[in-house]
């Protein structure tokens, strides 16, 4: 037995915005942008946020494992969307983990993610099995770096004690109050410093002595690293960090800028999912979180590796990506611009706080009825079964359907109702087995379309902003189940 | 054991204000206008009536709650006085409520008042509101187009027919209302369009463009209602008779249960089965002279012949490009311009509808009068969406027929 990673997923937004398309609206403003103009970033649809793209990466990485066993789950991110509301608790109650399960957001710094998969690490010494997540929708201000450089996505790794797929070698952290951009609890977006700067000072500085103590009290050597994973930083700046420090370039991590943009927090993971794809056995990689000093983490993949569950990978994710070329849109539902959203938007969407928990198992969990007298599955469960020769008073127990397969039965796109990101697309659902549901969609492609009888999954998503006081409330859509999107 | 309705209640009155943009008007001048009507059709005085009954769905925006409003607007005597909602199938809950309490001898005459004032958001369509605290956690969000649009994709898929025929149909459907709204005076929208304008206009929601939705209109209607005992002690003849009044209301089954396709309104057929029943009528297609149905969009009217049992089902379409359905088609129907075209202040169309029937069977149509009398009129009241509402079948005729 070992401890380590038993299985990884990440989760990256569908759709891929062209960044051609900000040059072309700001290069006027700022030349600068176009030199930044290539390839393309992820963006969350309007109705995701750092947890629910937290949830759908548990998900990708929970394919085939049992939920119940989780003892605790960790959340790394500089992006949630609550201050004083625990996200976990929120992931928790979407995967329908046990209640007895710790959870703990850690946040605050761009190695927020490592420090989460240290903390569980820790605890899969002790004998545990800990989820660790780690997510980011950043906000970025309209013609900014970040805007070119940031990417939305989420990352997540099982740890435990078991099979895994690479074992933790070793571990180690620094702390260093080094401030290369900051965000207030005031401030709605980063703030940065120079570049160069932050290169030479901090980069370049900081991270191979703690690199070459991890390897030394590791006994490994720099250039026996397979993969070099690191979250910050251009790929020509990796390759002269790892050069820094005897690893060769060619065994850096491309760092997925071109395909979906920094992640943040989520970003290390991301890329150690990434190379987890890639490994073979007993090859080493090394996770660097870099954020007010650095996180190193050393794993040696296993045999495992080979046959590890990559559905939910990185690669998949990549592929399942749609090209984006409407930067209006994307400036729309950030509010990043001042749009006419009309009377039918001024709609009151406060939530009772007491009616949202009393239903939380149907909104939280997706979870319906089962008739234990006559066995029909439907949802919302209700106190009297629906089944018309049945009745029975009393008779369900929880049923969950958030990742039962459902089929299209009818559907419109609705140019009337109001949405931030028109038109709105529902309609019903039909689940294998039984139950069927009125359902919001999201990830339509116009292109692709909506079609009765086509395979569609439930997402979790937001399901109301209520901006009068900056609460959300979540719920579950139909996503079109689209043969690898492409785009 | 119950006996139904049948020739229990006569109408001896109806009224109905213009339909539309009624941008001078409040509710209580619009319900003032159609009672006048009434009051003076019936030949009788507001201290005649002996019990009352208000149909207003949307009350938030205009009357606020309970039966106050009308008692008011109306002075009524101090007698007793209901405000009922059943959605938009609320007309016909008040003309219920009359109907009964006059079949139960609890009074001599009654009557039943709908409005709407529906003009007062800023914005077209219907108003944007709360669906209740729970509904709001887990409803999606629909609009009524977006709601019914969805029949459409569903009937395609079921029956195999195409989008360009279906549209085409629907289409037929809008260009025949607004024909038959053109030449009625009361009527919210009075131009003609062509078949072209209808199936190229932008969607509202998909498939549904804007010429397959209805008007949103302020106005009311109202019909007083008394035995046939007491109609002809005021002196009545002819009288026109209820022959059914049916209900029907979802019990989540649709939306819940594994059965329903989506194609069709399962109430409907519940409600006009019992309908038909009641009014003794056993081949609809070849008794029933009029048809005003709730045609709140143009695919509601297609479905709806077929839930009526008047088309085949999967061949309304036929029908309504033969042109069974057009004015001068075997049965017409909306020949008022229906929701479409007379428009749709919600509490007021169940009674709209009455009130067009009436007119006909008592040949005070105007230009458009049908020449072959109707001998029985049905009117389809719905309310809700496609996978939860309330569906009513009334059916009104000549006293013995």
């Amino acid at each position: 037995m070992a401890t380590g990673i038993l299985a990884a997923g990440i989760y990256l937004p569908q759709r891929r915005l062209q960044r051609v398309e900000i040059a072309r609206a700001h290069g006027w403003f700022d030349s600068s942008l176009r030199g930044l103009g290539s390839g393309e970033r992820c963006i969350a649809a309007w109705d995701e946020d750092s947890i629910t793209l937290a949830v759908e990466a548990a998900r990708n990485a929970l394919l085939g494992f049992d939920r119940d066993s989780i003892d605790a789950l960790y959340m790394g991110s500089t992006s949630y969307p609550f201050l004083d509301r625990q996200s976990t608790a929120v992931v928790a109650e979407a995967l329908n983990l046990a209640a007895t399960t710790r959870t703990m957001d850690i946040a605050g710094s761009q190695r927020a993610g490592t420090s989460a998969l240290l903390a569980a690490l820790r605890g899969a010494r002790l004998g545990e099995m800990g989820l660790v997540l780690a997510s980011e929708q950043r906000r970025t201000k309209a013609a900014s770096r970040a805007e070119m450089m940031y990417g939305d996505g989420s990352a997540a790794v099982l740890v435990g004690d078991g099979e895994v797929v690479a074992e933790l070698v070793d571990a180690y952290s620094e702390t260093v109050d080094f401030v290369d951009h900051y965000r207030t609890a005031d401030s709605e977006f980063d703030y940065d410093w120079e570049e160069r700067w932050v290169r030479e000072e901090g980069l370049l500085k900081i991270v191979p002595p703690v690199v070459a103590n991890a390897l030394s009290s590791a006994g490994v050597k720099a250039d026996e690293i397979t993969h070099l994973c690191c979250g910050i930083g251009t790929n020509s700046e990796l390759h002269g960090l790892a050069g820094r420090m005897g690893i060769s370039p060619d065994n850096v991590m491309d760092n997925l800028h071109d395909r979906c943009g920094r992640t943040g927090a989520a970003h290390p993971l991301l890329l150690l999912v990434a190379a987890l794809e890639k490994a073979k056995p007993e090859d080493l990689i090394l996770l660097v979180g870099f954020g007010q000093g650095c996180d190193v983490l050393l794993f040696r993949a296993t045999h495992r590796v080979n046959s590890m569950n990559r559905e939910g990978g990185v690669a998949a994710n990549l592929a399942r990506g749609a090209a984006d070329r409407n930067y209006s849109r994307y400036l729309t539902i950030n509010h990043l611009i001042s749009m006419e959203h009309g009377i039918r938007a001024e709609l009151d969407k406060n939530t009772g706080l007491s009616t949202a928990y009393r239903n939380r198992e149907l909104t939280s969990g997706l979870i319906g009825g089962r008739c234990t007298v006559c066995g029909t599955l439907q949802i919302p469960a209700t106190n009297v079964c629906v089944q018309p020769d049945c009745g029975a008073i009393g008779s369900q127990v929880a049923h969950p359907f958030a990742d039962v397969p459902a089929e299209l039965k009818s559907y419109t796109g609705d140019n009337l109702t109001y949405t931030i990101d028109p038109p709105a697309y529902y309609g019903m659902v039909q689940f294998r087995g039984g139950g069927r549901i009125m359902a919001d969609f999201a990830d339509v492609l116009p292109d692709l379309g909506l079609s009765v009888g086509m395979p569609m999954r439930m997402v979790f998503r937001v399901k109301d902003y209520d901006h009068k006081r900056g609460f959300r409330r979540y719920f579950w859509k139909a996503a079109p189940a689209y043969a690898d999107a492409g785009g | 054991m119950a006996s139904g309705i049948r020739d229990k209640v006569a109408i001896i009155g109806m009224g109905c204000s213009h339909f539309g943009e009624r941008w001078d008007c409040g509710a209580e001048d619009l319900m003032l206008e159609s009672f006048t009507e009434a009051l003076s059709d019936a030949g009788i005085g507001i201290e005649d009536i002996g019990m009352a009954w208000l149909s207003t769905a949307l009350d938030e925006q205009h009357v606020g709650k309970s039966a106050v409003p009308i008692a008011t607007a109306l002075r009524l005597p101090y007698i007793p006085a209901t405000r009922v909602e059943n959605y938009c199938a609320s007309g016909t809950e008040s003309f219920r409520g009359a109907v009964y309490a006059v079949a139960a001898g609890a009074c001599d005459i009654a009557l039943a008042l709908g409005v709407e004032k529906l003009k007062d958001t800023g914005y077209g369509g219907l108003p944007q509101r709360t669906r209740g605290t729970v509904n709001d956690l887990f409803w999606p969000n629909v609009s009524a187009p977006g709601s019914f649009a969805q029949l459409a994709s569903a009937y395609e898929s079921k029956h195999g027919i195409d989008r360009e025929l279906l549209k085409r149909a629907m289409a037929h459907v809008s260009v025949k209302s607004h024909d038959n709204g053109a030449i009625n005076p009361k009527a919210h929208l009075r131009r003609k369009i062509d078949i072209d304008k209808a199936i190229n206009a932008p969607y509202i929601a998909e498939p549904l463009g804007l010429f397959d939705c209805c008007g949103v209109s302020d106005g009311s209607a109202c019909a007083i209602v008394a035995t046939p005992e007491v109609a002809r002690s005021l002196g009545k003849r002819d009288l026109i008779t209820v022959k059914a009044l049916q209900l029907s209301v979802s019990n989540g089954g649709e939306l819940q249960y594994n059965d329903w396709d989506g194609s069709y309104f399962h109430t409907t057929r519940v409600a006009a089965r019992r309908a038909y029943e009641e009014a003794e009528i056993t081949r609809p297609r070849d008794q029933i002279g009029l048809i005003e149905v709730h045609d709140c969009f143009s695919v509601t009217e297609l479905v709806t012949m077929e839930d009526l049992f008047i088309s085949e089902e999967g061949h309304a379409a036929d029908d309504i490009l033969n042109g069974f359905y057009d004015a001068d088609g075997a049965i017409p129907c909306q020949i008022d311009g229906g929701l479409k075209c007379f428009g749709h202040p919600i509490g007021a169309t169940g009674l709209r509808m009455l009130y067009e029937m009436y007119l006909q069977l008592s040949e005070r149509a105007g230009e458009r009068q049908r020449s072959q009398d109707p001998v029985f009129g049905l009117t389809h009241n719905l309310g809700g969406f496609p996978s939860q509402n309330v569906s009513s079948v009334t059916i009104v005729g000549r006293e013995g027929a």
